[in-house]
């Protein structure tokens, strides 16, 4: 008897199934049985983008580790040094570290999972497989370099006496929010980066005014108390201000995390709709 | 029992004999319908290209709001197609182009959704509509083997399967960690090919992939889509090669303008075809240049009617992104695509044209004399590197036609349509003698 899996695979590449080929009209659902009969080809694309990265570059994999360390560097003298900006009482550059970890991943997954679509044109105007692997994979590749920065995020805690705490446990539920509002984003931008080419421009513009509405270079105790809500309907605020205190060990703001995960479910549900939507058109207008 | 229509040139007749109740067809379309939008799509495609239209064309706006033009103008790709085909047939699908052909194998493949009509498939469908899909420059060989292989389909067991046969067939042993941005692109088509024709499945469509690499390929090509073609499997095949066609398909499905015009079997599909195209004798051709590699931007005929004997004139205009040196062949076909005459401008590879990077060069060629019978003829160009590399082939015919053929000025005209043959040369008596 074929095992489920099997039987999965039978399903979308055997050599029995029928496939009916119609016009659909409207919303539909996701298809994930599909998706998760695709999911190879979801891990070959993202081992792709992955290899590619930094493929014919002197520093390789370096690459990794000197973006955000850099990043710290600058912001540490900017904001740190000449602007004195507070940082919880935290050294600074462990202080804008820790959310230029998830936050770095978080712009790369929304700015290349954006281009990713129009960048397949060969793969969608060439062969079917669910487009929704596209954005996918091209958030999937960022992992790699959240995992590399997270270590240097760990030796720095050792560095500056920062102790590991139970708090990092969170770690991981944090991520998959991060990981779900990259995608919700990131596939939105895409399906409308295939209509609208402007988006190509919008998204550096978007993704920095995004870096400042969200405490990452300052603290979100910086901002008073009664406008704290309007700062927090912005998802990507609640969860960066959680993986600071997960990684330095300061108490959960539990509603701003709260609110966070709701918006976040909406953002990525949305995203998904709209990408399933406009999907079967792309071949049309790529 | 199920017996597909026999090819009119003695091929055998292929005997489906699948179980016998199972005899429900590998693809059956219902009234087909693909209808593009075009006119609109242009405007929304940059908000800089509508601050342009905007600007620098008020009057043609002006004129536009006045006049009242339809700005969604409908145009149907295909309208109406409905047909089934068997499993373990082999079929031609014939047209022009842009009769929508390709749009018919996008559906099929589900890279593009219809307007109207619905489409069954039993079973897994490749395709080929273009060898290469997804491989990525900066990835060797052996990676995109597996990436390739992924996007067409395949699981990774399947692949590794299969591994040593593909890059058997690809000859690229050697280079098998090289990345493919360092193949030759013979190398790389081999290399693509190979990979989607490993690729088990029911239904296979094919487009236009066998006009790539060097005749020896090419021969490969054509003996492995013959064993594909026997073995069972359902085959759906797109090209312009009248050749291939008879020589893989039972029956032929001429498409023009979207509809099914004519579905039989494969020799008169291509007699319809060919008498079709007829009617149209431009003697001209642009095809869409892309400057990703050398190519024709222009071949002109400076006459489409010529007498037997004379010499024809053509202008080709060629455009390259790098400096190279080419060399053009030329082949005509007769008006049933069997191929009478072959001439290059470079035949051993000297005397190659030069084309300068970005400059379009004008070549004026004369091929001739034509010593053919009268009626219509289909000429196809090639643009080479003898013996290196195929950079661009004409697959749209421009046709000419002999109008007078009477070779020894003697009052007769030789024709094509008295079947024997096309090519007139002389002969003489030049001894008589008696015992």
């Amino acid at each position: 008897m074929p095992s489920k899996e099997e039987s999965l695979y039978e399903e979308y590449f055997g050599h029995g199934h029928i496939t009916v080929i119609e016009s659909s009209k409207g919303w539909r659902m996701l298809d994930l049985k599909e998706l998760w009969a695709y999911r190879e080809l979801l891990w070959v694309l993202t081992m792709r983008d992955v290899k590619v990265r930094y493929k014919q570059t002197v520093l390789g994999v370096t690459w990794a580790i000197i973006q955000p360390v850099m990043t710290m560097i600058i912001f540490t003298i900017i904001f740190g040094n000449l602007a004195k900006l507070p940082s919880d009482g935290y050294p600074y550059p462990i202080f804008v570290y820790a959310a230029l970890v998830p936050w770095t991943f978080f712009a790369n997954g929304i700015s290349t999972s954006a281009g990713s679509v129009v960048g397949s044109a060969n793969l969608v105007s060439k062969v079917y497989f669910p487009r929704l692997i596209i954005p996918l994979s091209s958030v999937g590749a960022g992992l790699v370099d959240l995992a590399i920065a997270s270590v240097i995020l760990l030796l720095m805690m050792i560095w500056y006496g920062v102790g590991w705490s139970v708090n990092l446990l969170a770690v991981p539920v944090l991520l998959v929010a991060v990981v779900f509002t990259a995608l919700g984003v990131g596939t939105l931008l895409s399906a409308l980066t295939v209509s609208y080419r402007d988006f190509r421009y919008v998204i550096p513009f978007l993704t920095q005014i995004w870096m400042y509405s969200t405490p990452v270079v300052y603290s979100a105790d910086m901002v008073p108390e009664k406008w704290q809500w309007v700062l927090f309907l912005n998802p990507m605020a609640g969860l960066i201000d959680a993986f600071r205190s997960a990684f330095l060990g300061k108490p959960f703001d539990l509603t701003a995390i709260g609110m966070s995960f709701a918006i976040s479910t909406v953002v990525f549900i949305c995203g998904i709709a709209y990408f399933e939507k406009i999907e079967r058109r792309f071949a049309d207008i790529i | 029992m199920k017996t597909a229509t026999s090819a009119g040139t003695g091929a055998p007749t292929v005997i489906v004999s699948r179980s016998i109740e199972n005899s429900t067809p590998a693809i059956r379309i219902e009234s087909l319908g693909k209808e593009y939008i075009i006119g609109r799509r242009q405007s929304r495609q940059t908000f800089r290209e509508m601050l342009v239209s905007v600007l620098g064309a008020p009057m043609q706006r002006l004129r536009r709001l006045r006049g009242k033009v339809d700005e969604e103008e409908r145009f149907w790709a295909l309208k109406e197609v409905s047909f089934e085909v068997q499993p373990g047939e082999v079929v031609g699908v014939i047209g022009r182009n842009g009769a929508g052909k390709s749009t018919l194998l996008k559906i099929l493949c589900r890279i593009t959704e219809p307007t109207t009509g619905r489409v069954k498939v039993r079973g897994r469908v490749a395709s080929l509509l273009e060898v290469g899909t997804g491989f990525h420059p900066e990835l060797t060989g052996r990676e995109n083997i597996y990436l390739n292989g992924a996007i067409l389909g395949m699981a990774r067991t399947e692949i590794a399967g299969k591994f040593d046969d593909i890059v058997a067939f690809a000859e690229i042993e050697r280079f098998l960690d090289t990345p493919v941005k360092r193949y030759s692109s013979g190398m790389y088509v081999r290399l693509a090919f190979a990979v989607a024709a490993h690729l088990e499945s029911e239904v296979l469509l094919v487009d236009e992939v066998l006009a790539v690499g060097d005749a020896e390929f090419q021969r490969k090509c054509i003996g492995k889509m013959s064993d594909v073609a026997q073995s069972g499997r359902t085959v759906l095949f797109v090209s312009h090669n009248m050749a291939a066609v008879r020589r893989l398909c039972h029956r032929g499905i001429v498409i023009e303008s979207g509809r099914v015009r004519e579905d039989r079997n494969v020799e008169s599909a291509i007699a319809s075809y060919m008498s079709g195209v007829d009617s149209g004798m431009e003697g001209d051709i642009q095809p869409q240049v892309d400057g990703s590699r050398p190519q024709f931007a222009r071949i002109t005929l400076s006459s489409t009617a010529v007498n037997f004997g004379d010499t024809l004139i053509i202008n080709a205009a060629l455009v390259s992104p790098i400096e190279v040196s080419v060399a053009v062949e030329v082949e005509i076909h007769d008006e049933k695509g069997i191929p009478l005459i072959y001439t290059s401008t470079a035949p051993m590879g000297d005397a190659l044209i030069e084309v300068s990077a970005g400059l379009e060069k004008n070549v004026r060629l004369a091929v001739g004399p034509l010593n053919l019978a009268s009626g219509v003829y289909h000429m196809y160009f090639w643009l080479i590197k003898p013996g290196a590399e195929i950079f661009h082939v004409i697959r749209e015919p421009i046709r000419f036609r002999i109008d007078l053929s009477d070779p020894e000025a003697s009052g007769f005209d030789f024709k094509q349509s008295y079947g024997r043959g096309a090519c007139y040369t002389s002969i003489r008596v030049i001894d008589i003698g008696e015992q």
